[in-house]
This record gives C-alpha cells, structure tokens and sequence, in this order.
C-alpha cells in the first residue's frame, strides 16, 4: 500500500526509523479508526513513536500521563471553582438562575487531556502513557470514551467530538490489561531494534555520529543484552552513550577500550551490573564487534 | 476485490468474495483454537482490510492481521506461526493446541512440564485422589465464614499426609478454600478502618462549599490509598513434597479467587506460571489441570534455578512493595544451593516479607540440615510448618501485619 510506505517514509524525515510493522500498524491505524496498543520492555521507544506521529500529521501532541488514583478530574475536565467563586461574588444580588448560567458555561470549564483531544480543529495525537499504572476502573471508564468519543458533562450536556483523535497508548506490564481495552485496540509489540536499525537510530539522532561508529555501538549495545543484567539497557540508554562518545571525540571503538568502559555507566544502571561488566568482560565483548 | 470488471461476471465475483470469506472465516476459528479473543468485529474488519488490497501481499497481509487479531505480547509470537500454517500452508514446530489453558500452551516451560506426564513420579496420589464431585466450594456468605474451619476442627490438627480416605482429603481441601476466603476478609476490613485523611484537598473543599458562597464550612480531606496486600505463592511440586502438594493446590486456588491480587507459581525442575489456569472458577477442574502440571518431570527439585526464573522474567510485574512471597517447600535442594541463597537475596530485595512454608518442619527430629534451607535461612523473614490446618490458620496475623 502506497499509504504505508509513505507512513514510514515521512517517520524517517521525522527522526524515527521504524521497522516495516509499525508502518502497517499506523496505516490500520487510520484505515480502522482504531486506537493502538504499544506494549514493550522499557526505554524501546514506546513514547517516541507517539511524538513522531504527531510530526508526521503535523498535529498536535496531548498526552496523559497515566498514574495510581488517576481520576477524571485529573484526566478529562474540572469547574474552575476558584474563578467560580470570585463571579459568585461579583454577581451578588442578581438572579440565581442567570448566575448559575454563567458560572456553568464554558468559560469556567478546565479542560484536561482527554476532554482536549477531542475538541480541536485537527485530530490531535492522543497518547496515553502507561496506561497500566492507573487503576482498573479508569481503564474501564478510558473504554467508554474510546468507543464513543462523547463526554458528558452533567452541568453543561453532552460534548461529542469534533474531530477523532490518533490514540496511542503505551504499556509496560506492570500490571495485566483487561481484555476488553486489549480487543478494543490494534496491537503492536516494540521489540529492541536490531543492530542495522539501531545503527540507523543512532546516525539519525545524533550529530556527528558517522556509519561505521554507528554500527559499532549497536553492535556492542546488543552484545551487552545478551549479559545477564537486571536492568537491560534500551534505546534511550544506547543514545545517551553515543552522544557520550561521540561528545568525548571517539572515532572507533577499539581505539579507546578504557574510554569504552568508563562510559558504559551510560548503559548499565544499577551497582550489580556494572560490577558485572569488568574490564575483562567489555574487552571480550569489544572483540566480538567487527 | 473491487477492480472494474473488464473480464469477471458478476457471478464469478460473488463466487470469489464467497470463497475468500469461507477461507476467512475458517482463519478466525483457528485462531479462536488458538485461544486469541477474535469478535466480530475484528472479522469485518479483516474482510474490510482485504477488500482494501491488503492481500495483495501475504507478508502485508500477516502484518495487517497480527496487529489487528492479537492483543498480547504471547499472542503476537505465535500469530506467525499460525498465519504461515494456514495461508501458505507451511509447516510449524509445536504451534498447537494443547489442553486446559489458553496461555499454557504457548508458555515453553508449562509445555514442557505438560508433554512427560509420563515420566511423572508415581507417588503423586494426593492430587489425583480429589472426587471431583463433592469438593465445590462452600458458597456461603455472612454467618458462615467461621464455619469451614470450625466444622473441620476435627481435621485441622492432623498432618496432611495422614490424610488417608477421599472423604477427609475433600474435607481438608474446602477447609483450605475456606481459610483463603476468611484471610481475604479479614485482611481488607482492616484495610477500611484506616481511611481517614490526613492532608486537605483544596480544590474538593472549595467545590463542595460552593453552596454555602464560598466558605469553608464542610472540609475536604485526602489520603494515599493503601496498596492491598499482594500474595505471590510459590509451590514446589516435586517428588517430594507430593503428600502436601494437594491441600496447598486447593489453599492456592482459594487465594487467587479471594485475594484482588494474587499470583501463583508452581516448580519442581522449572517454573512455571499457574495464575491464570488458577482462575478456573470450578475448583474440580482446577485442581484436575493443575496437578497435571504439578507431576514433574522426575529429577529433583532446582529452587535456586527456579527463583532466578522467577526473579528474572517475572518479579519486576508481579512484586510491590507491599508483596508477600510465600515459598512452600521442603528445600531438598538438588542443584546449586549457592544461587538458591543469592536469588533469595535478590527477591529478598524485591518484596517486603518472605514466608517459607516447610510441611517437613514439623516432624520429629527434623533439623535445617538440607544444603538449600542452609542457604536460604538467612533471607526469609518467617520460616514455619505448615502441615496442618491450623498451622495455615497461624499465619493470618502474620500477614495481616505486613
């Protein structure tokens, strides 16, 4: 389909390289008006594809952050009470009814993110981060609103959508999603990139980073994932350490085994791993990189 | 599909549009074999994504429809495989439907354990021996929470193994699923008398004092909310512990339907997630796909290797702060006690409490001699029998205080 070439294509002017799958999904995307599902260790990129989406439609980013105890208030809409009271005040000794009218209009309405994604002109991109951390009855309440992109608000009626926003959520299996979002959305597993990707990843988003240093970072990030680590690093981490080398003026990795190792604090965060990871054992993993 | 008809009559079309959507519908029910949730829904739209020109390519097409049909990480594995098997007819390695559980039979070590039932020890008679006919569980509320335990007293102080006739085995076993609901209640009662607020809530105060003009008569106050307690239960299933394993399969099924939030693991050679075969609400057939899984694959007990499982793939989804790990085993170690004693270290560092749980303890003359229980000693936080009824009973305090 010419459509999802062009998805990736315009993915790529965007600064992300993305594999031919994730293409397909954001064209069903559109095709099926269907919300998509990220789900993913953490630090693969989840969230960037929601920001690279946005530029490709040149929309706008809304993104709820999501949290335990998340409620509506924080999520959807919320009076603006303290301007409520001042127009109280102002108005003393007018009609009841006109002051009610008045301070349940619209101006007085605080509008939260998901009440925002669906009143823009141009379809935004809605990204739900983390959907997993907020409890279940926002999960089940973010179903009702999935299906109908209608809000109602008791005070003032219903407000249904004036455009159909691009909803990506993320997940990160802290906890088990109920099956009637998971059916309710299209699916899509980011994996860690492969060396040639994550190569690319790399030359795209940091200056200064030639192929060939490039392809030896990736190689020697993905040489490092096959250790037993307790926190393996992802893509975030693997740019942080390019931009390390390539700040510090690293050409090639076998030039400078000390300055490798010494910036591999950049990739492994937790004591146990970079205990793990001697001198020795960086050295073993350096000369597996061609 | 809907190229302008230079050639094809109406009547070919219908005859294609009519076979393609057989082909179609012969897809979804394999992938409802499968165990994948497939609504109608997702089949208009994959008829509707065909008619598109999604199927120009099969690779398109497999892409399109793996995003579409699969709604977990599992899921999204298999689906190749499946699409590959019945749209190009290719071969696949082991991709079938297995018995009992959707996930078990895509979860390799479960599958593993499910395919040498035949090697399995024969001693396992505490499991098999369960009549599937009288053991539904006590469905009654209010008054009678107390009852199970205190009707069963006669059976709450004999050792399980002693158990001998299928009467009194069925009689342990609801006791068990009778204990569970009780922990849960009394647990989450707990849990209501502490919600009281400590910090004021600005904005509610001011909105709900809206009536009153504005002033602040009726306050507001918010607290944390408590995190209920979670229970991961992890059994050993081996050999050697089969005279228990039975009662505690029954104790566990009650937790996991009583508890909001529980999790169980089995292991004996590997380890394997039981949670979700668990949820079966009928405790007969529960029990029945569980012990299946409970038979190991003979050749000891590897709790070190298990736990590093455990720790590696599972305890970063399945731990909180507020977890409880309850180990059930009698710690015959039988590969490295070393890791055994750094792994309880590592989950040590995950969970709050870790229980173990040793049927053997309670017997005459019996020591922590074993090279695992040695090694493991210094990380658990409470180390008990639980031979009995009343010894499970003994614990509730315990957890209610975590």
């Amino acid at each position: 389909m010419k459509n999802r070439e062009q998805i990736a294509e315009r993915l790529a002017a965007s600064g992300y390289i993305a594999d031919g799958e994730l293409a397909t999904a954001i064209s069903l995307m559109q095709l099926l008006k269907r919300p998509l599902l990220l789900e993913g260790e953490a630090g693969v990129g989840k969230t960037e594809v929601a920001k690279a989406l946005a530029k490709v439609h040149g929309t706008e980013l809304i993104r709820l952050q999501c949290y335990e105890g998340l409620d509506q208030s924080a999520a959807l809409y919320e009076w603006n009470y303290q301007r409520q009271l001042l127009a109280i005040q102002a108005h003393h000794g007018e009609q009841a009814d006109a002051i009610e009218d008045q301070i349940f209009s619209e101006k007085y309405l605080l509008e939260r993110p998901l009440l925002a994604a669906i009143r823009r002109q141009q379809s935004p991109v809605l990204l739900i981060d983390e959907i997993d951390r907020a409890d279940d009855e926002f999960e089940a309440f973010l179903l009702e609103l999935l299906s109908d992109f209608q809000v109602s608000i008791p005070e003032l009626g219903t407000i249904s959508a004036i455009t159909i926003p691009h909803v990506i959520l993320t997940s990160n299996g802290t906890r088990e999603l109920s099956d009637a979002l998971r059916r309710r959305c299209l699916y899509h597993y980011v994996d860690y990139p492969d060396v040639d990707r994550e190569a690319r990843i790399i030359m795209a988003r940091i200056n200064g980073a030639g192929a060939s240093l490039s392809l030896q970072i990736a190689r020697m990030v993905e040489n490092i994932r096959k250790e037993e680590l307790r926190k393996v690093p992802g893509v975030a981490e693997t740019l942080d350490w390019a931009a390390a080398l390539v700040g510090i003026g690293v050409q090639d990795l076998h030039d400078t085994p000390e300055t490798v190792h010494d910036t591999l604090m950049c990739l492994l965060k937790t004591h146990e791993d970079r205990s793990r990871v001697t001198r020795e054992v960086t050295e073993r993993l350096l000369g597996k990189v061609a | 599909m809907s190229c302008c008809g230079n050639s094809p009559g109406y009547q070919e079309i219908d005859e294609v549009s009519r076979m393609v959507s057989a082909k179609l519908a012969a897809f979804l029910r394999t992938l409802r074999d499968n165990a994948f949730t497939v609504g109608l829904q997702e089949g208009q739209d994959a008829a509707a994504l065909m008619a598109v020109g999604y199927a120009e390519k099969p690779g398109l097409l497999r892409s399109a429809f793996k995003h579409l049909f699969s709604a977990r990480k599992s899921e999204w594995e298999k689906f190749d495989g499946i699409f590959d098997a019945f749209w190009l007819g290719k071969r696949v390695r082991s991709r079938s439907v297995t018995m009992g559980s959707a996930k078990a039979a895509n979860n390799p070590s479960l599958k593993s354990l499910q395919n040498n039932p035949s090697q399995a020890a024969g001693s396992d008679a505490a499991t098999d021996q369960i009549p599937s006919g009288d053991d539904a569980p006590q469905e009654r509320a209010g008054e009678g929470r107390m009852e199970g335990a205190s009707s069963a007293s006669n059976i709450t102080e004999i050792d399980f193994r002693k158990l001998a006739d299928p009467d009194q085995i069925a009689e342990a076993h609801a006791a068990a699923a009778q204990l569970a609901k009780t922990m849960r209640t009394r647990l989450t009662r707990r849990d209501l008398a502490r919600r009281r607020g400590y910090r004021l809530d600005l904005r509610r105060t001011i909105h709900s004092n809206i009536s009153h003009g504005g002033v602040p008569i009726h306050l507001v106050k918010r607290q944390r909310k408590e995190k209920p307690l979670r229970l991961v239960v992890l059994l050993d299933a081996s050999g050697s512990m089969s005279m228990y394993t039975g009662v505690f399969l029954r104790f566990i099924h009650g937790v996991l339907d009583e508890f909001r939030q529980a999790e169980a693991f089995l292991f004996h050679t590997r380890l394997a997630y039981v949670s979700d075969a668990m949820k079966e609400k009928d405790a007969g057939r529960a029990l029945d796909r569980l012990s299946i899984m409970a038979q190991g694959a003979g050749g000891g007990t590897r709790i070190g290797e298990s736990l590093q499982t455990f720790n590696r793939w599972h305890a970063a989804r399945v731990l909180h702060s507020r977890s409880c790990v309850m180990i059930v085993s009698d710690g015959y170690e039988t590969g490295d006690a070393a890791l055994l004693g750094r792994e309880m270290a590592a989950l040590g560092r995950r969970c709050r409490r870790i229980v173990w749980l040793n049927p053997m303890m309670a017997w005459e003359g019996y020591a922590p001699e074993a090279a695992g229980i040695k090694a493991a000693l210094p990380h658990i936080d409470l180390y008990a029998p639980a031979n009995t009824l009343k010894s499970l009973t003994e614990l509730e305090p315990y957890l209610a205080r975590l």
